[in-house]
């Protein structure tokens, strides 16, 4: 057994671990920027105030804690199914101290205020080459394993995984052109409505294939295990992976509805944002449909519910992201709190939820185990982070149709009924049930975070043989 | 032939490449295949107590 290959765990187990400290951190700055807008004196100086925690909360959760969970379910998911150990590990390795060094360079950089003022795309030009060295050397390991596979087949979680790292490549690379002055300051390479359409192409697709393709991947690997049965339709994942990647590169122009953006961009990111509901759906009535036959396991399988919830989620998100783009629902919703609240219906309910129930997995099988240390905290964790969601969504809905009806408000001689600091007054009752959303989602992270410490306690790290493919038919 | 009949060019060719895929997919020739690769989640069991495998020294 000694000499026997093994699978490469080491950086799985490390991505794995770095994602449930990163989830507690992100959700963590979350929750202080949520607490700031209820009580503004908790601005306490210009490098804790909202303008510069809020960016450092948005690429905490999702490039620190969403990208952890991708590369570790990615790496797992690549080797287990090729049935082949990563290519490259010394590669695989320095992705992974590569992108912990992006990752605190940002929490260093973004509360001093170097920012490029892109959203999602801060992090100024020296870190933006580190993302690049490091993401370029992910699509090396991801690729060069799936070149080696022992199988004829590349499952097609692979295919979503491998989409999204060539898309991020992609988006990353063209948004961040810049032309550095110093150290710390650069200037965009576009320029105007150029720059914006630019910026908004790299940001829905960072939505469309950060948060949507790569947690697909980790959806079509986990639900499948998890559930014990193959994926109900095959040819409808192949399907619904070629839409998704023809359509989601259009959908950015709906981020700029009536702006300087030429009308009949805004319409063409329209329409591809409703034919989005198609594709989208497939995925979920796919991941969902794997149940069938298997649905009493909801009942006792708590790792089962965060995977099914989670495509729930995914679901309603999805059908509500096309409604938003039609232009005239736009106009009601853009600026306001409703469009945080669908982003979150998405980031908690989907990414997070997807990510925590595949860490439930993938952590005690990297110790050799196959359950972690208690089932009854992952339920609770469950039920607890369910209800932080609902909250969360339900109360940024209402003060976001609110606050949309209070601005357009005109009085009979044209004059805005309401000024703007009255529907700050008439949101903060919301914001308040958005903070107790938001301590119970953290609060859920911190008991996965105690569940985690508690199975890794005493145990060595666990080394898994590589199973030639030919031995699992016998 | 100006660069706007190119865009037409690739938008139609994309869409009979996805339309092509499609046919491709609910083909009968691609069943086989995808049973097949549907079951690749299986070909292994992850379970540490059925592969063997070993505790590495490193913790």
């Amino acid at each position: 057994m000694q000499s026997q290959a093994t699978y490469n765990y080491n950086v799985v187990r490390q991505f794995s671990i770095m994602t449930v400290v990163w989830g507690v951190v992100g959700m963590l700055v979350g929750v202080i920027v949520a607490a700031q807008l209820v009580w503004p004196q908790l601005n306490l100086n210009e490098w804790l105030h909202f303008g510069r925690l809020r960016p450092l909360h948005t690429n905490g959760v999702i490039f620190a804690f969403g990208g952890c969970a991708l590369f570790a379910t990615s790496y797992f998911c690549v080797q287990r199914t090729c049935h082949t150990p990563l290519f490259a590990p010394w590669l695989a390795s320095f992705t992974f101290w590569g992108w912990q060094a992006v990752i605190v360079l940002a929490v260093i950089t973004l509360p001093l205020g170097l920012t490029t003022g892109k959203e999602y795309a801060e992090l100024e030009w020296p870190i933006d080459i580190l993302i690049a060295a490091v993401w370029v050397s992910y699509a090396v390991v991801f690729f060069g394993t799936i070149a080696k596979r022992k199988t004829s087949h590349i499952y097609v979680a692979n295919w979503f995984f491998g989409g999204f790292i060539l898309t991020v490549a992609l988006l990353h690379i063209v948004n961040s052109a810049a032309l550095p002055v110093t150290l710390t300051k650069s200037y965009s390479a576009y320029a105007g409505v150029q720059d914006a359409m630019v910026q908004w192409w790299y940001g829905h697709n960072a939505v469309g294939f950060f948060l949507t393709a790569g947690f697909l991947g980790m959806m079509y690997y986990f639900v499948p295990k998890q559930a014990e049965r193959p994926v109900y339709s095959y040819r409808l994942s192949v399907v619904h992976f070629w839409a998704l990647i023809f359509t989601y590169m259009w959908a950015g122009p709906h981020h700029l509805h009536y702006t300087a953006l030429p009308d009949w961009t805004q319409s063409v990111g329209m329409i591809f944002s409703l034919i989005l509901l198609a594709p989208s759906w497939g995925g979920m009535i796919n991941g969902v449909m794997t149940l069938s036959g298997a649905w009493h396991k909801l009942r006792t399988d708590p790792i089962l519910k965060f995977l099914i919830t989670a495509l729930s989620f995914y679901g309603m998100s999805t059908f509500e992201g096309p409604m938003m783009s039609i232009k005239t629902v736009n106009a009601l919703s853009h600026y306001t709190d409703w469009t945080i609240g669908h982003v979150h219906s998405g980031a908690l309910g989907w990414v997070a939820m997807i990510s925590i129930g595949s860490m439930y997995y993938l952590i005690p099988r990297m110790y050799g185990k196959t359950q972690m240390y208690s089932v009854g905290l992952i339920n609770a964790h469950f039920w607890i982070a369910t209800i932080g969601i609902v909250l969360y969504i339900a109360s940024m809905w209402i003060a976001g149709v609110m606050q949309g009806l209070m601005w357009r408000a005109t009085n009979p001689d044209g004059t805005l009924t309401y000024s703007f600091v009255e529907s700050v007054k008439a949101s903060y009752p919301f914001w308040t049930i958005r903070l107790l959303g938001g301590v119970m989602f953290l609060t859920g992270m911190l008991i996965m975070f105690y569940n985690m410490v508690r199975t890794m306690a005493g145990e060595k790290a666990y080394e898994a043989p590589v199973v030639a493919p030919a031995a699992a038919h016998a | 032939m100006d660069i706007n009949d190119l865009r037409s060019l690739i938008t139609v060719l994309c869409l009979a490449c996805f339309v092509g895929i499609c046919v491709w997919a609910y083909s009968r020739s691609a069943r086989a295949g995808f049973d097949e690769a549907a079951r690749l989640p299986f070909t292994d069991d992850d379970a540490p107590a059925l592969a063997g495998g070993r505790h590495s020294k490193e913790g």
